[in-house]
């Protein structure tokens, strides 16, 4: 998986060396390496693995509360945009890191656009697998986004009211 | 009016910095149609017909002097000379250029304005009632906390991308002048016993396909927990609205399929995450947004007035318009008064000119605080008018085509752009208006009829909020022809009610005939001086059905 972009204390950077793999379907012979699997086929082979190794990534109809158990495990939690007008993803990134209390990488990826990726970054997300016909470098323009947030996010729960 | 302080500013700012760049990126080719268009619909854009259409938000209905003037030099500089109020108290212009977009949101930013999330899958402009801060029946002021959810709800990242708008509502007068049994989210704001604002929530109310009355979810909510309890029933609705078809994704659907019981328990569940955190609104925010709202200083003036009297009585169409046009106010010797944009054929309904608006706003300063409003029923409002002022007034009004004596009345037609212009219709709505109009010239007769609203949408998203209107028309399309179905009995306010079919649809040319027998038909079973929707109430459709197709039932016998 590569097209990404990863904020580290508060900087964003492009990063070339990502070690993981995205699985989209368990059909074959898997890659090697650490995998970003399906929940399903995670929960399925969290036995025949260590599944501190592989990673999940979430679709907009998996249920956040189900990698409750799993959470202190996983080295990494996707989220997956199957397109940008589905906005479905955001409340999972609120609610793994407010609900959760996720703290790992939290990881868009799908129909990430540079357009959104402020509104992602607010939400909680933390690494941005850009889609692969554009440019990470010019997506990360896309990541600083206004000045001024009014309401709350995860990345700044109290609204400007108080902080006004 | 809330004041811009400097976050306010900033941010409207770069808003139009930030859709600056994505119109230069789509038109050098960086960003596809598809990526293009919600960003576009967030920033009030839509492609109609013949041209782009840019909505321009009036939070709740409320402009000023200065910003009724920037809206007239756009239609001068941008657009064709003239603009078109909404039925959610908002300005469209019909003929704009894209790459001008950018420095008309900028105009627009520089007094205070912009068109952020008119359009989209996001939650709308926040409305309420025309008349709020000075209607007679008002409990208390819903602005500041229209205000504060206008606020929260620009840019709130999570819910950008619901899966479809979302329109919130709030009204606090014994009257409901805000149609929140017709919102997504509709609030009721009232007194509890020991005077603290209270909250009653309704839910899943909505026009469109499936028209629908909202259902109560919450009763005595303390306001402190406006945010905290909408952002619970956004995120249910985000997470769990349908996506997989669009006529199936506003709220009300999600509603209907769990049960109102089943999800206001899933919203509660939510909620008790939220509460009592950092949402919850605090009386110094209230305090400040409040103050944006305090009365004008207004002058002490005696219930009557003498001059006013003599013209009432010396003036028969004066006195006509007064009696249609102007509404009570708190204060005595003042009223609101209100300014038909629906003169007949001259003009569409909604339709105002810049000439017009500059005269509003002129107006609105020499007759009041220099504050106008915009009614979903696309007329305008002086909401702080001396009796004394009001002949005046009147004279210029008429002078300037806003002086029709028509408020309420079966020409004072809500209709949206219809097929002239909009790229969803079904069929035109505007001639549709205009025939009607053309046959119901005689003012007296009008008069008589007393109060009927007449609405008329060009298709089944119902812009024109064909459902609650007395009569309301619908544009359909019949293998590629326009025909129009028409209902009857539909209501807004207190006693809400969805109107419902009277049969097959017609041809445009055959409408106005319609209109006219219903009419008829109401004359000759109305009670005294019973309204319209109260005759219909108590005949039903039958007697109606009788007059306007006869031969369909000689056939049928």
């Amino acid at each position: 998986m590569n097209n990404l972009l990863r904020l580290e204390e508060g900087l964003a950077r492009i990063v070339t060396n990502d070690p993981w793999t995205l699985v989209r379907t368990l059909e074959g012979d898997l890659p090697t390496g650490p995998l970003v699997l399906p929940l399903a086929g995670w929960l399925t082979r969290r036995f025949e693995h260590n599944p501190a190794r592989d990673a999940v990534w979430l679709g907009p109809d998996d249920e956040v509360e189900s990698l409750k158990p799993w959470a202190r495990l996983l080295p990494m939690i996707a989220v997956d945009f199957p397109s940008f007008r589905d906005g479905r993803g955001y409340s999972q990134a609120y609610l793994l890191r407010t609900r959760l209390g996720w703290t790992g990488e939290l990881r868009a990826i799908g129909d990430v656009l540079r357009d959104q990726l402020s509104h992602m970054r607010q939400c909680g997300f933390d690494s941005f697998a850009v889609r692969e016909d554009k440019s990470a470098e010019d997506a990360l323009k896309g990541l600083a986004g206004m000045s001024v947030s009014y309401g709350r996010s995860v990345i700044e729960p109290r609204p400007l009211f108080r902080r006004r | 009016m809330y004041q811009y302080d400097d976050y306010d500013r900033a941010l409207v700012f770069e808003r139009v910095a930030q859709f600056r760049d994505q119109v230069e990126r789509f038109m050098v080719g960086e960003l596809s149609e598809e990526e293009f268009l919600p960003l576009r619909l967030q920033n009030g854009l839509y492609m109609q017909k013949h041209a782009y259409m840019l909505r321009v938000a009036i939070p709740y209905g409320t402009l000023g002097a200065g910003q009724m003037r920037t809206l007239a030099s756009i239609a001068r500089d941008y657009d064709r000379g003239y603009g078109h109020f909404t039925t959610r108290q908002n300005m469209q212009f019909n003929w704009i250029e894209l790459a001008q977009v950018p420095d008309i949101l900028e105009r627009l930013a520089q007094v205070e304005m912009h068109a952020i999330q008119t359009s989209g899958n996001c939650v709308r402009n926040i409305t309420t009632e025309a008349f709020a801060g000075v209607a007679a029946d008002e409990l208390i002021d819903p602005r500041p906390l229209a205000e504060i959810l206008r606020q929260w709800s620009t840019i709130n990242p999570e819910f950008l991308f619901l899966p479809r708008k979302f329109k919130i509502a709030i009204c606090s007068a014994k009257q409901d002048r805000a149609a929140i049994m017709m919102h997504d989210i509709g609030l009721y704001l009232y007194p509890g016993s020991d005077g603290q604002m209270l909250l009653r929530v309704i839910v899943g109310g909505g026009l469109g396909r499936t028209p629908i009355l909202g259902l109560q979810i919450r009763e005595g909510l303390p306001w402190q927990h406006l945010l905290s309890y909408v952002e619970a029933v956004l995120r249910v609705y985000n997470r769990y609205g349908r996506r997989d078809n669009k006529y199936k994704a506003r709220i009300k659907i999600l509603v209907k399929a769990l049960g109102i019981e089943a999800f206001a328990k899933e919203v509660e569940e939510e909620w008790q995450h939220l509460k009592d955190g950092p949402a919850q609104l605090t009386d110094v925010e209230y305090e400040r947004v409040a103050s944006a709202f305090v009365p004008p200083v207004y002058q002490a003036l005696a219930g009557t007035n003498l001059d006013f009297g003599t013209r009432l009585t010396q003036n028969p169409a004066f006195a006509r318009w007064v009696a249609r046009n102007v509404q009570p106010h708190k204060v005595p010797g003042y009223v609101s008064v209100v300014l038909s944009t629906k003169p007949g054929i001259a003009s569409p309904p909604g339709d105002v000119t810049a000439e017009q608006m500059d005269a509003v706003a002129d107006w609105s300063e020499q007759f009041g605080f220099g504050e106008i409003r915009i009614a979903h029923e696309q007329n305008i409002v002086l909401p702080d008018v001396t009796k004394a002022d009001l002949y005046a007034l009147w004279c210029l009004a008429c002078d300037q085509g806003l002086g029709c004596a028509n408020i309420g009345l079966l020409t004072d037609i809500i209709a949206c752009p219809g097929g002239d212009f909009c790229a969803l219709a079904n069929a035109k709505s505007i001639p549709i208006a205009q025939a009607i109009q053309g046959r119901f010239e005689d003012l007296d007769y009008l008069h008589d009829l007393g109060d009927i609203s007449l609405n008329i949408s060009g298709c089944m998203n119902a812009c024109g909020h064909h459902h609650i209107g007395n009569i309301g028309i619908l544009g359909v399309d019949k293998n590629g022809s326009e025909w129009y179905q028409i209902t009857l009995g539909g209501a807004q306010g207190r006693n809400s009610a969805l109107g419902k079919v009277i049969g097959p649809s017609f041809s445009a040319a055959e409408v106005p005939d319609v209109i006219e027998r219903i009419i008829a038909t109401f004359v000759r079973y109305r009670e005294s001086e019973e309204l319209f929707v109260d005759t219909v109430q108590r005949i039903g459709l039958e007697p109606f059905k009788e007059r306007i197709y006869p031969k369909v039932l000689e056939a049928s016998v």
